[in-house]
């Protein structure tokens, strides 16, 4: 392969390498076909989502794929179901306060875990790392414990934590280990001559966090907030343990109210409307963003080594 | 000169100061560590000692949770055994597959980044909306089926038929695997070119330069890959929980959707007649699993030394 570019390159055809009958083998055919095929199989689930969705009830045996009338009021009717718009405010609220509190929290103690010289540093990070691979699970029974006793003073309308959206707000704000990680090898890579010299310009250290090391790892805050955000916007455990109220609910919990309301068969077409409507805004970062969504993930392979 | 003399004078104050500041930007972790982690796991360890339902105090009863867990509970045992049927059945597929695909998009060709977006697209779209598609996708007459169909094959119950909910769960998690595929593919991308090229100078061919340069070099990522994926497959909760409806676990679907913890959140958030909050026999739960994790990480760790390749030893 490497051979075949230079060799484009010097004729001045390289650009058109792909054309080359030295660069493709009998291997590669098979691969590219392969791939094919395996993109096709992970795409027919989400076109035969947005088929159902546009499909009127008497679509929906069978294998027709193209519904005999767009039925676009199956998002309107989704729309209007149950107190939808109320939800999706709760949940941008819950997401958005989520990745604020996660970038800047994480932001900041990963500058001091990379940046500062204090005692017990290296211990408490071998810490940070630990709780990387504590299940979720066992902090679940005593966390919900402490937010069923923890005074909200009124705060939405509840004496405790629970059915208020400050159990899944107020953790992301106390940064993440996982990202604290990703951050303070970012910022490990930033010169230290940068530091030193805004120190002797007599610059605090939450001056320097805030002017050079912020505006410096914006690649993987953007990581950081990308995934806080698709966390948040698609938990559904935190919100199943935590919102009672009706009028509390995120999307992910509205959307199972669809399917309960629905009775006995569900009505597919409307849940398929409702659930694009609920995936959509992720989609929408992921089209826009996905280059850190790809930087993310491997990291945390990296991480893993 | 007019620089050492500020560096001298402001030699010992910057120190402390700089110790100090380091604490009080680390606090957030630290606080959020004590409030939201230790001290609730500290907690929920004592709890497993007693009778406790939130509202009442907790009564010390000592080790009988853990007892009745183990010599009383036949649901423990089958909520054990479907996830480990997970563990042992998903996981490797997912491994193969996963390799599989990293593998050849690790092929230098034409369109790589797009085919790559579009095995990625699926992780996503996750959350329940997507349970909802695949639910609907693997119904009796979904669009599985009527592709079997096709076929003249006559497709299985899936998630209404309690021997093929589990079958179903694996060819939904296929759809998920983009994430371990670009973690592969990294690992994939950090073994030196040149590796290769010497072994086939050395007129190596693709079998041996698959087993003895690629896997070992790529044993570091499959182990990650392993203890991570264990950790996740012991916590599957939401899928199982949408896809027993409104049924309750214990009894929905033959349970065959039974997993640890939804059986476990059954235990603590179910409905209070039915063995719903018992938060001290559910922290006993959460304890048990955590010393299985505890222990196969360990496992996985010393047996690591024997099989994951770590470039540094050499």
């Amino acid at each position: 392969m490497t051979t075949t570019v230079i060799k484009a390159q010097k004729t001045g055809f390289h650009h058109l390498a792909i054309f080359k009958r030295s660069y493709w083998s009998f291997g590669k055919v098979i691969a590219l076909l392969l791939l094919i095929g395996i993109s096709i199989l992970f795409i027919v689930p989400f076109l035969w989502m947005i088929s159902t969705s546009l499909k009127e009830p008497s679509d929906l045996i069978g294998f027709r794929w193209i519904p005999t009338r767009l039925a676009w009021e199956n998002y309107v009717d989704a729309f209007s179901f149950g107190m939808w718009p109320q939800w999706t405010l709760n949940t941008v609220i819950i997401t958005f306060t989520s990745v604020v509190g996660q970038v800047f929290s994480s932001s900041l103690v990963a500058y001091s875990f990379a940046r500062l010289r204090w005692r017990g540093r290296d211990t408490l990070f071998s810490l940070v790392l630990a709780t990387m691979m504590l299940p979720g699970v066992v902090t679940m029974i005593p966390q919900f414990v402490v937010f069923a006793k923890l005074p909200a003073f009124g705060f939405m309308g509840s004496k405790v934590w629970v059915n208020t959206f400050l159990p899944l707000i107020v953790p992301a704000f106390t940064g993440s280990a996982f990202y604290i990680f990703l951050l303070r090898q970012f910022m490990r890579g930033i010169p230290q001559d940068l530091t030193d010299a805004a120190r002797l310009d007599g610059a605090g250290e939450l001056r320097i966090w805030w002017s050079i090391f912020l505006p410096l790892t914006k690649p993987a805050l953007a990581v950081v907030a990308i995934f806080t955000f698709q966390g948040a916007w698609q938990d559904f455990m935190g919100p199943l343990l935590y919102l009672q109220s009706e009028k509390f609910y995120t999307l992910q919990l509205g959307l199972r109210q669809f399917e309960a309301a629905a009775g006995g068969s569900p009505a597919w077409h409307w849940l398929m409307a409702a659930s694009l409507m609920v995936m959509l805004p992720v989609l929408l970062v992921f089209v826009i963003f996905q280059r850190y969504f790809i930087e993310g993930i491997t990291f945390s392979g990296m991480a893993g080594r | 000169m007019k620089a050492a003399s500020v560096m001298r004078r402001s030699r010992l104050r910057p120190a402390l100061r700089e110790e100090m500041t380091g604490w009080l930007f680390a606090m957030p972790w630290i606080l959020g560590f004590i409030f939201f982690t230790a001290g609730p796991m500290l907690f929920s360890l004592y709890t497993s000692f007693t009778k406790y339902n939130i509202i009442a105090a907790p009564k010390w009863i000592g080790l009988e949770n853990y007892e009745n867990l183990f010599t009383q509970d036949p649901l423990f045992y089958k909520a054990m055994a479907n996830t480990f049927w997970m563990v042992l059945v998903k996981m490797p597929l997912v491994m193969v597959v996963a390799i599989g695909c990293a593998l050849l998009l690790n092929v230098d060709l034409p369109g790589g980044k797009f085919f790559r977006t579009i095995i990625y697209l699926p992780n996503v779209l996750s959350g329940i909306a997507a349970i909802f598609l695949w639910q609907w996708i693997l119904s009796p007459k979904g669009l599985l089926n009527s592709a079997l169909a096709t076929f003249d094959i006559q497709g299985p119950g899936w998630f209404v038929d309690p021997a093929w909910t589990k079958p179903g769960m694996v060819i939904m998690g296929m759809w998920w695997i983009g994430g371990n595929v670009l973690i592969y593919l990294a690992g994939l991308k950090g073994i030196p070119r040149e590796l290769y090229e010497a072994a086939e100078i050395d007129g190596a061919g693709g079998w041996q330069k698959a087993w003895y340069i690629t896997l070992p070099l790529l044993s570091p990522t499959i182990f990650f890959e392993v203890v991570t994926g264990i950790i996740g497959t012991f916590q599957i909760f939401t899928t199982a929980f949408i896809l027993t409806g409104k049924e309750s676990p214990l009894g929905g679907l033959g349970q065959s959707m039974l997993f640890y913890v939804l059986y476990l959140y059954d235990r603590a958030f179910g409905k209070v007649g039915q063995g719903g909050f018992q938060m001290g026999y559910a922290s006993a739960m959460a304890w048990v699993l955590f010393i299985i994790i505890l222990l196969i990480t360990g496992l996985q760790l010393w047996l690591a030394k024997r099989w994951v390749y770590y470039e540094t030893e050499r």
